[in-house]
């Protein structure tokens, strides 16, 4: 009996040590920088989710799904895509919190915005 | 469907669909209007003393478009210009409103430029937003096609006494807004028509409609009411719009605005599709929705005629 007992003490314990390592390891996973992306499809001259909210260092990627070419301009100078033609994609990576807007410059009133925060 | 010339009619605009591939734009003093294509070539012109001139207008031939309806634009284009060299009365010129390449590509200008040139006639450009795409927003095209022009492209020039002014309305594009000519145009238009006699008739044509046919889908110009406003003295106005791809007029004051259609693909009536993105109709019904408009100057009349015929006549 005590050493049955004994073993599954040590049983408890490797399983309590081995919990507190994935734990610790889990924690670590999420203290890092992972890269993280997003997604924002055109379609029917429209950018179908219009404001789309991401952590820094996201990366964003516009698809163009519309069987007319459209661009990704920001309104205040900080990205612009080439001339996107149907399937063509662009990305543009957020480092920094802060409202991003943006719209197509073919189709001016075509407009979205990217929130980025901590 | 004939409207004679009848001045009564002054300040009527009115577009006769020919069964076949343009417009035919006549000008009859006064207000520009449009008459069916047996009046406007035989009755009234031959009463005329002066000989008339005729003009042309092809718009968004998007050389390089090869999607649903349409898989070559090129193609169509072929088939307008040679509507064009079919014409009864031989054009003095072309004007092209804009979007001649679907992607501002130097192959696409290249292949529009050797199509339009089978006209044998010379060819007056504005850009389209589909020409300004190339790395340099729209140096490509000026290149090409713009060489006199100034700043994004306008200028104007004179023909047999009807001045004609070629505006830009899809530079420097502002988010949430529709066309824009901008604040450096509209002081070289007001510089342009400064001392000009208000019965000179004035012909406009830019790429965007310059009134708006419907803003949700961006289809007018923001700052298009300053422009309308410098031409309001003039006894005759015409303006020639392209972009929508579809004919819709109207006549407000002394102005009377046409659009016309393209030589590419269909687009839906306002407000009638999810979006107005090409209207992907069968291919039978294509050349029925595609076109050219031809232009008729009638000096001493009150306005000019305009004949709207598609590829399938």
């Amino acid at each position: 009996m005590t050493r049955s007992y004994r073993i599954l003490t040590f049983q408890a314990a490797a399983l309590i040590a081995c919990s507190f390592l994935m734990f610790t390891m889990a924690a670590m996973t999420k203290a890092a920088p992972a890269p993280v992306a997003a997604a924002v499809t055109i379609g029917n001259f429209t950018f179908k989710n219009p404001v789309v909210t991401v952590k820094p260092g996201t990366t964003v990627t516009w698809t163009n799904a519309d069987d007319i070419p459209h661009t990704v301009v920001s309104k205040d100078g900080v990205f612009k895509s080439r001339v996107l033609d149907t399937g063509d994609k662009f990305s543009f990576t957020f480092a920094k919190a802060g409202q991003f807007g943006y719209f197509c410059s073919l189709h001016p009133h075509m407009t979205g915005m990217i929130v980025v925060k901590a | 469907m004939i409207d004679d010339a009848d001045d009564s009619r002054r300040g009527f605009l009115k577009c006769m669909a020919w069964a076949g591939t343009g417009a035919l734009f006549a000008f009859n003093g006064g207000v520009g209007s449009s008459i069916g294509l047996d009046s406007a070539i035989a009755a009234p012109l031959i009463k005329t003393p002066t000989a008339p001139f005729t003009f042309v207008q092809v718009s968004d031939s998007h050389i390089g478009f090869n999607k649903p309806p349409n898989a070559d634009a090129r193609v169509t284009l072929r088939e307008a210009i040679a509507k064009v060299k079919a014409l009864p009365n031989r054009p003095d010129f072309m004007i092209h409103t804009g979007d001649v390449s679907q992607l501002s590509r130097d192959d696409e200008f290249d292949d529009a430029d050797q199509i339009l040139k089978e006209a044998g006639l010379p060819v007056f450009f504005i850009p389209g937003e589909h020409d300004m795409l190339d790395p340099d927003n729209g140096k490509a095209f000026l290149n090409r096609f713009g060489k006199n022009s100034l700043g994004t492209g306008w200028y104007s020039f004179d023909h047999r006494g009807v001045h004609f002014i070629a505006l830009v309305n899809v530079a420097d594009l502002k988010p949430g807004g529709m066309g824009n000519l901008g604040a450096e145009q509209l002081k070289w238009l007001k510089a342009d028509l400064a001392g000009r006699s208000s019965s000179t008739p004035i012909v406009v044509f830019a790429h965007i409609p310059l009134w708006t046919v419907y803003a949700d889908w961006g289809w007018g110009t923001d700052d298009s009411a300053e422009a309308l406003k410098l031409l309001a003295r003039f006894g005759s106005v015409t303006v020639l719009n392209g972009h929508i791809h579809q004919i819709t007029q109207k006549v407000e004051g002394r102005i009377a605005f046409h659009t016309a259609r393209s030589t590419a693909f269909p687009q839906p009536a306002p407000g009638t599709a999810p979006s107005p993105g090409p209207l992907k109709v069968p291919p039978e019904q294509l050349r029925g929705m595609l076109g050219i408009t031809d232009a008729m100057f009638v000096r001493g009349h009150d306005r000019i005629a305009l004949i709207d015929s598609t590829l399938s006549s």
